[in-house]
């Protein structure tokens, strides 16, 4: 049977239309668009029609506000050391406790340095608290970075809010926003926002690719500093293969925008109906009312996520686990803790992400696949007994934690 | 994903002696607090020749959590409780045709459910002062717990030392910030690798293979050290000293000195060649102290 992929946060498929594109930057248009020749001149070209494009699904106000790099996390440390190294009387970075490690670890890691770094704690639901977000506001704080949509729930930040009140005070305003572009229409020209991350391969788009969208007269310190590319913003001879790619990736993902929010989400919806109407002890975790269309993030009590993924994996269906195990680390997810889920819940939550490649058939063979799993795991689970939890299951099994 | 052996495959899809056992004679609940994991050994021990008849297992965790707990019932399964304490987690991990790095607590997760389930089976308290820190170094799979315990027991300088008394950092390299960061936790300050250890303890030079060697059960260990102790017992008695074992407290082991040792000048030389002997033994680092050190704590 077709495999089914269903863990499009982590990444997705190239398409072929975009790779199709990419061929012939490999073979005759192999130049460098900074040479003067004809070979350089048309790649130059196809890179100013791509840096459009990416232009185009951003809402940016001008193409030369679009910074390609190698990835999201690349875009997300050049936005953060620029914003200290531009500002050096400001030593405060303000983040979230929910971001993924290329901002996380990157803030703890200056942190160490000498800055001073507030994580905004977020509730069960994953939201963040405004209130407290105005009254970290001050004229220490060089920058404020979050997330726009989150990784592991799907859940949102309200980050045009956020960047209209970091802007007020006159504080620069990032955003990681590879799991929300292609996914949710974005308008930057009509936000306060000053920079935000994207990465190609979270929309169609091959890996190596990203982008940092740094909003004119921001003041911008280069990460890389060399040649002249990228207006000498991000030196190194571009990845013009992959620019291409990615120019093709953000137009289909702007034609395809309002397909995400109507077909893609009605898919997620009949998955987790599906799902939590034949599994007990079961339930969705995040903003369920303010979430990206394609995410689903089901934590199924009493059992730990890595043997669900094992056996989905069996039956060709392809998930993510926000436990701990799956990942190089051993710890539950950050974001799992940081919204209280409890460990027996956090380990046991499993993360389908959807896209526009899934259909209702894929999505219905998944709803058939995963109750006999949970049920052959929960058989094996000292929290379970028969078909439900054994009584008062935290106090029935209290093991000695070593 | 995990590099997982095809053994540990089979034994998470195909678990053997999973679920409750009826009339089970000795049961044991432990998880891990790094990752959240946990299990149930069950046994069903025949008292009168204390043969583990049956043994089953319940376990919340992943998929080499549950392949390690069903290999721990395999194996002890016909054997007696004093033998089935000598299975070690290394036994598990082997008889998995390995386990990675990241999951070896896996495998010592099972080898403290089965000392908790024979202690319980034997009506006695069961409690492990086994600490498990953030794994360092993936190569010799190292914890920063261990790392920092022996920067702190013997004066560890530089980034070498470290390699050299516990294998961390002696792979890839790639976690030698990461020890570097431990390092400098401890000392306040980083030294350059032509530093070198504290000179006082020069005289330990390091076991270096001990931290891979398979862990003992504290009746082993506590075996082993008596067992130590008595072969050097003769040495001292020729200088009209002995020396005896008082208590073990974790790594650190106290002796009470007595006869010409007591009071000698060459009291700390003669301590530091006892503990020379144990961490030899033991292949693990401990401290030998006097038995007056107890009293300070």
């Amino acid at each position: 049977m077709k495999p089914i992929y269903m863990d499009n946060n982590a990444t997705t498929a190239c398409d072929p239309a975009v790779v199709e594109a990419m061929l012939p930057f490999f073979t005759e248009q192999f130049g460098n668009a900074s040479s003067i020749h004809s070979f350089g001149a048309q790649v130059g070209k196809a890179l100013k029609e791509a840096r459009v494009k990416v232009q185009t699904l951003l809402g940016a106000a001008h193409d030369s506000e679009i910074v390609f790099t190698s990835c999201g996390t690349e875009s997300d440390s050049t936005a953060i050391l620029s914003a200290l190294k531009a500002s050096p009387e400001r030593r405060t970075i303000i983040t979230t406790v929910v971001e993924h490690p290329a901002i996380l670890t990157l803030c703890e890691h200056l942190e160490k340095d000498g800055c001073v770094l507030h994580k905004l704690p977020v509730n069960k639901k994953g939201r963040v608290d405004l209130d407290e977000y105005k009254s970290l506001l001050n004229d220490r704080v060089a920058i404020v970075s979050a997330m726009w949509a989150n990784n592991e729930t799907g859940t949102l930040f309200p980050v045009e809010e956020m960047a209209a009140l970091a802007h007020e005070k006159g504080i620069m305003f990032h955003t990681d926003a590879v799991q929300a572009v292609g996914k949710l229409p974005i308008d930057l020209k009509t936000t306060k926002i000053d920079m935000l991350s994207l990465s190609g391969h979270k929309l169609h788009a091959p890996k190596g690719i990203g982008v940092l969208y740094v909003r004119r007269n921001t003041r911008f310190r280069p990460l890389l500093r060399g040649g002249h590319q990228e207006r000498g913003r991000r030196a190194g001879t571009e990845n013009s293969a992959s620019i291409v790619g990615l120019g093709v990736a953000c137009d289909l993902a702007r034609k395809h925008i309002e397909e995400e929010s109507t077909v893609v989400k009605r898919l997620r919806d009949r998955l987790e109906r599906g799902i939590l109407a034949k599994v007990p002890n079961a339930f969705v975790n995040g903003d369920t009312l303010y979430r990206l269309p394609n995410t689903a993030s089901i934590a199924f009590e009493y059992v730990e996520g890595e043997g669900i993924l094992l056996l989905l994996n069996r039956e060709g269906i392809a998930a993510s686990s926000g436990s701990a195990c799956t990942s190089g680390s051993l710890e539950p997810s950050h974001v799992m803790r940081a919204m209280g889920i409890p460990y027996t819940a956090a380990h046991g939550t499993i993360r389908f992400s959807l896209s526009r490649y899934n259909t209702q058939e894929e999505v219905d063979r998944v709803i058939a696949a995963v109750p006999p799993i949970i049920a052959q795991l929960r058989k094996l689970s000292p929290y379970w007994s028969g078909n439900k939890p054994v009584s008062n299951p935290e106090q029935a099994f209290q093991p000695e934690y070593t | 994903m995990w590099d997982y052996s095809e053994k540990v495959r089979e034994h998470f899809f195909n678990p053997r002696n999973s679920g409750p056992l009826e009339n089970a004679n000795g049961i044991g609940d432990v998880g891990s607090i790094k990752c959240g994991d946990a299990l149930r050994l069950m046994l069903k021990v025949q008292p009168e020749t204390g043969i583990i008849e049956d043994a089953h297992f319940q376990t919340f965790g992943c998929g080499s959590a549950i392949a390690s707990s069903s290999a721990l019932t395999e194996i002890i399964k016909g054997k007696t409780v004093d033998e089935a304490l000598l299975v070690s987690n290394q036994d598990i991990a082997d008889y998995l045709d390995g386990l990675p790095p990241e999951k070896m607590h896996c495998s010592v997760m099972g080898r403290e459910a089965l000392q908790a389930a024979v202690a319980n089976y034997r009506g006695e308290a069961w409690s492990d002062e086994h600490e498990e820190g953030d794994l360092v170094c993936k190569c010799f799979a190292i914890d920063a717990v261990m790392i920092e315990q022996t920067i702190r027991g013997n004066g560890l300088k530089t980034m070498q030392d470290v390699t050299n008394y516990t294998k961390a950092g002696g792979g890839c390299s790639a976690c030698h910030e990461k020890i570097e960061d431990i390092l400098i936790a401890v000392n306040g300050r980083l030294y350059s690798n032509e530093a070198k250890a504290n000179p006082s303890l020069k005289s330990t030079p390091a076991p270096s293979a001990s931290p891979v060697k398979p862990k003992l059960t504290n009746y082993q260990r506590i075996r082993k050290i008596e067992d130590t102790l008595e072969a050097i017992r003769p040495m001292l008695q020729r200088d009209h000293g002995d020396v005896a074992l008082v208590e073990v407290d974790g790594k650190k082991i106290y002796v009470a000195l007595s006869g010409a040792c007591q009071g000698c000048s060459m009291e700390a030389a003669t301590l530091a060649g006892v503990q020379q002997k144990l961490i030899e033994a033991l292949g693990e680092l401990v401290q030998v102290l006097p038995v007056g050190a107890m009293a300070n704590h």
